[in-house]
């Protein structure tokens, strides 16, 4: 296995950590919505909205920091479309998340077809390379998270955050009651619909990040469903991190890295079909909603609208 | 206004889903125009493509073929309580299961052929949704999330059955499977057409799942499962058993959807993924209100629209994604009905709501 050398196995994990980004970036906006008891199969949807509403932006502000900017705002925007329908007008959970997912394709695409295919503008750069004083020097940990970009840095902070939103404050509280148990919640003074609002619309921020990892970080261009399924990655990755933020941390590494290491073993040229690699993250998903490897527990409220009696 | 003195099925099977249907096309419109192109044109473009041009309305016919399947199966699911998102994946499974077979056979009539290959795709499909059903019976696995889940796992195993080789033809520049004799293709019924038999097949499909539904006991089972799980099982049928059929047929449905494509159509499949028929088919069966007769026109619609982009999209450079903007708001005032209410000024009591899946035996999402 030559193609394993050291300096292999450390890129290979930079690679990783990289590859991630978005997946955990859209599994942290999954966890959000999903404790406060709304399902959100819209992530891909919500990061392929990001992606291009960031590099439309970036491309004509010459700005990749308006870019990322304008990818959590719209992010926002079309999470709280997911809200109005799943939240206020009470339609199936499930459904409005699919709205999102084909509203998203059609939206991208045609605005794509007619302004930005057609401008002949150059793209934008992409994000800068920040090496961090001092820690960027370590040997293997300053490869591997000390020379990244923003959206990479940012999901490793916001790792965090998410974990002490929902784990250590009143807000994490009052979420995850509206998801366990909506009515009770309600007796108890909170506002069931606010709370389900702030927290949908917080999964967008947190995916339509995402999203700019794809056109801003990745590779500063957009091109059509460039996010090519990631959502439902990241959705898995939610799962198997039993609803989690550095749970899904973990999975989305796992599943990066598996995807790093098919397409090294590809250009190695050692023959396994690298497809099966592919369907790791969604045999996990399966074998885990099946309760193998201890069972994954959603949030009791999901997927039921709450109405007020 | 007039509209309050209509009788609730009126509203509701009718008023509902055309208003939905105009109000997405407004959307639309308003997109379109956002971008600087004329509405008007365009769709005028999407409806010379879909039915006046040479061909054309024969052409929406071949595209509404495997939507009158796919919806079928998708509001089956729907009435016994069951998301199928997964019609997708068991379109290609159903459609390698069948050309696998449809390839293999040599120097047999297609009479025993077509027939085999057909029975082949609707088994490919059969298991792979029973896997969804089985675990949503047997753990409480959200069949939603297990039928995302194993549409990337089918378009993977087609993609490594074909251009890994096991399913590969020899000696072609892009990755296919071989080609089927010509004695099992389906016969193309208005010459100079590409419209094939498969449509007949889908129109004798949508009587048959009607009947299926509302005059035969497994099709009773299936609406009270789907209708109140507790109160079935309180009656003493297996629900498990029900969910797992249910998902069956309706993933057996979609698996006919794939291999009347490649018996009617192309003849070999390619490991190119995303045909995207799957997603637009849950539209199909939304807007069909999960009836079987209302998928003949919701898939018609459908078919129309996906004919009519291509020709749009070459005709006045707006892309053909403008239908997925189209669906979308189509979904969007069928299952709020509360905003075809406000719209047209209903009273409440007119216009039902949309329950899809029921929620008590959902373990986990």
């Amino acid at each position: 296995m030559e193609f394993l050398s050291h300096q292999d196995v450390v890129g290979l994990l930079a690679q990783t950590l990289v590859t991630a980004t978005p997946l955990t970036l859209a599994a942290l906006g999954g966890i959000m919505c999903e404790r406060s008891g709304v399902v959100n199969i819209a992530l891909e949807g919500i990061m392929l909205t990001g992606a291009f509403v960031g590099y439309a932006v970036a491309l004509a502000t010459h700005n990749v920091w308006l870019g990322v900017l304008a990818a959590v705002v719209a992010g926002m925007l079309i999470a709280t479309l997911h809200a109005a329908l799943s939240v206020s007008l009470m339609v199936d959970q499930i459904v409005s998340g699919m709205v999102i997912n084909i509203l998203a394709v059609g939206i991208t695409g045609v605005f794509y077809r007619n302004y930005i295919e057609s401008s002949g503008l150059a793209g934008p750069d992409t994000l800068p390379h920040w090496n961090i004083p001092g820690l960027s020097a370590l040997p293997v940990l300053g490869r591997i998270f000390f020379q990244n970009q923003f959206v990479t840095y940012a999901m490793l902070i916001l790792i965090f955050a998410v974990h002490v939103v929902i784990f250590k404050t009143v807000w994490g509280l009052r979420t995850r009651a509206c998801g366990e148990n909506p009515a009770a919640a309600e007796t108890a003074g909170i506002n069931v619909y606010f709370v389900r609002y702030i927290n949908v619309i917080t999964s967008g921020a947190l995916a339509g990040l995402g999203g700019a990892y794809f056109s801003l970080q990745q590779i500063g261009n957009f091109l059509p469903n460039m996010t090519g399924g990631r959502g439902f990655i990241a959705l898995a990755a939610m799962i198997f991190g039993k609803w989690t933020p550095i749970g899904a941390f973990g999975a989305s590494q796992l599943f990066a890295f598996s995807d790093a290491l098919g397409s090294r073993l590809q250009i190695a040229n050692v023959h396994i079909p690298i497809q099966f690699l592919g369907m790791l993250p969604y045999l996990v998903t399966i074998v885990v909603l099946a309760g193998a490897m201890g069972r994954a527990v959603a949030p009791a409220a999901v997927g039921k609208p709450y109405r007020r009696s | 206004m007039i509209t309050r003195r209509l009788p609730p099925w009126f509203v509701n099977a009718l008023l509902v889903p055309l208003a939905s249907v105009l109000c997405g096309f407004v959307v639309a419109g308003l997109v379109v125009a956002a971008t600087g192109s004329d509405p008007i044109a365009a769709f005028s473009s999407l409806f010379q493509g879909a039915f006046t041009n040479q061909d054309a309305f024969a052409e929406t016919l071949v595209s509404t073929t495997p939507y009158l399947f796919l919806g079928l199966g998708i509001a089956l699911g729907f009435r016994a309580g069951l998301f199928n998102i997964g019609a997708e994946g068991q379109y290609y499974v159903g459609g390698l299961a069948g050309v696998f077979l449809a390839y293999s056979i040599h120097g047999v009539p297609g009479l025993i052929e077509i027939p085999l290959a057909l029975a082949a795709g609707m088994l490919g499909g059969f298991v792979w949704s029973g896997i969804a059903g089985a675990l949503k019976a047997r753990f409480g696995a959200h069949e939603v999330i297990t039928t995302i889940m194993l549409n990337y796992v089918a378009f993977l195993l087609a993609n490594y059955l074909i251009d890994g080789g096991l399913m590969l033809a020899p000696h072609v520049s892009t990755p296919r499977t071989p080609e089927i004799d010509a004695n099992a293709q389906l016969p193309i019924i208005i010459a100079g057409t590409r419209l094939h038999f498969g449509l007949i097949l889908a129109l004798v499909a949508v009587p048959l799942v009607w009947f299926l539904l509302q005059r035969t006991t497994l099709g009773f089972r299936l609406r009270s499962v789907g209708f109140n799980p507790t109160a079935a099982r309180a009656n003493g049928m297996s629900v498990g058993q029900t969910l797992v059929l249910s998902m069956g047929i309706s993933g057996a449905l979609a698996g006919l959807a794939g291999i009347v494509d490649i018996l009617g159509v192309s003849h070999h499949m390619t490991d190119t993924v995303g045909a995207g028929y799957g997603f637009d088919a849950i539209a199909v069966a939304l807007l069909a209100r999960s009836n079987p007769w209302g998928v003949l026109p919701a898939a018609l619609l459908f078919g129309a629209l996906r004919n009519g982009a291509s020709f749009m999209q070459l005709d006045t450079q707006v892309s053909s994604d403008l239908i997925s903007v189209v669906q979308a708001t189509v979904i969007i005032f069928v299952a709020a009905p509360v905003l075809v209410r406000w719209i047209f000024r209903l009273r409440r009591q007119q216009v039902a709501e949309v329950q899809i899946t029921q929620r008590e035996e959902t373990a986990a999402v």
